[in-house]
C-alpha cells in the first residue's frame, strides 16, 4: 500500500494516487492533490465535490450526468471546473476511489 | 493499472446504422472517450443519420425481425413471428429505452449534448444526406457540419489516433 502526505497528514492511496480511505480527507489535502492536477479550487469546485463525496457515501454510482443534474454545475461547466478528464480527476480531488461507470 | 506507452489522443467514431443498440454504441464510445479527455470526432452516415435527424432522434427502434440475440423478458428467445405483429416493434423498443434510462443512459439528444458539452464533435455524411434528401436544417442544431469522406478523414489523421466504426 502506498502513502503519500499531503497538507502534513499522511494518507493511503492506490497505485493511480486515489484515496484508499476517503474518511483521511480533508479540504486542506483537496487542495493539494488539486496542485497536482494543476488545478486552483474555487468554491464551486468544492461544491462539486462535496456532492460527488455525497454520492459515493450513499453507495451510488457516479455519472457525469448526475454532476450535470445537481443543480451546482451543467455538464459544459463541469468539464470547464475539471478540464480533460473531470469524473476522474474530480474523484481524485474529492478522495473517493476511480469511478466505475462508462457514463 | 499498466500504463500505456502511447496513450489514445483522438478518436473518430463512424456509426452507420440506426438501431438503438447501434447508436448507443456509438454515444457510449464518443462519450466515454470524452470523458477520458480523448479528442472526439464523430461521423453519422446511411441509417445512422436517422440518431441526428431531428424527426427521427427520439423514435429509434430495434429489430424484431431478423435479431437473433432478441430475448423475451425471463431469457426465452424472442420468436419472429410475434416480431411483425403491429406494435411488438414500438414495445420491445420502449423496453430497450426504459432499461437504459434506469443504468443512468440518457435519450439520444441528450447524450449527444453530454458528448458536445465535453468538446466532441458530431458531423454528418454529406453522399448520405444527398442521398436521403436530408438539409442541414434537418439535422440536430448541436451538428457541426457537413462532411465529404476527405474531409471526414482530413480531420482524422495524426499519432495515437484510431477511427471506429459502428
Amino acid at each position: 500500500m502506498a502513502q503519500k502526505t499531503y497538507a502534513g497528514v499522511t494518507v493511503d492511496v492506490n497505485e493511480e494516487g486515489y484515496l484508499l480511505n476517503p474518511s483521511q480527507w480533508t479540504k486542506e489535502i483537496a487542495v493539494e492533490i488539486a496542485k497536482e492536477e494543476n488545478l486552483e479550487l474555487t468554491d464551486q469546485h468544492f461544491k462539486v465535490l462535496d456532492f460527488i463525496r455525497e454520492k459515493h457515501a450513499k453507495g451510488e454510482t457516479l455519472t457525469i450526468r448526475s454532476v450535470g443534474n445537481s443543480g451546482i454545475t451543467d455538464i459544459k461547466g463541469f468539464y470547464q471546473l475539471f478540464p480533460g478528464a473531470p469524473m476522474k480527476k474530480a474523484a481524485k480531488i474529492a478522495g473517493i476511489p476511480k469511478p466505475a461507470s462508462c457514463v | 493499472m499498466a500504463k500505456e506507452e502511447y496513450p489514445l489522443k483522438k478518436v473518430c467514431i463512424i456509426c452507420a446504422k440506426g438501431a438503438i443498440e447501434d447508436v448507443y454504441a456509438a454515444l457510449v464510445m464518443a462519450n466515454g472517450a470524452v470523458m477520458e479527455g480523448i479528442e472526439t470526432k464523430m461521423f453519422f452516415t446511411f441509417f445512422g443519420l436517422d440518431a441526428i435527424t431531428k424527426k427521427t432522434m427520439k423514435s429509434l427502434k430495434t429489430a424484431t425481425v431478423g435479431n437473433p440475440a432478441l430475448r423475451m423478458p425471463g431469457g426465452l428467445p424472442f420468436p419472429t413471428l410475434l416480431g411483425i405483429l403491429p406494435g411488438v416493434e414500438a414495445g420491445v423498443s420502449a423496453m430497450m429505452k426504459s432499461g437504459m434510462a434506469k443504468i443512468d443512459i440518457p435519450p439520444v439528444d441528450e447524450f449527444l449534448e453530454m458528448i458536445t458539452a465535453g468538446g466532441g464533435e458530431i458531423y454528418a455524411c454529406k453522399l448520405a444526406m444527398d442521398m436521403f434528401k436530408l438539409k442541414k436544417e434537418d439535422l440536430w442544431d448541436g451538428v457541426s457540419g457537413v462532411l465529404t469522406v476527405g474531409e471526414f478523414y482530413e480531420r482524422a489523421g495524426g499519432p495515437q489516433s484510431q477511427i471506429i466504426f459502428v
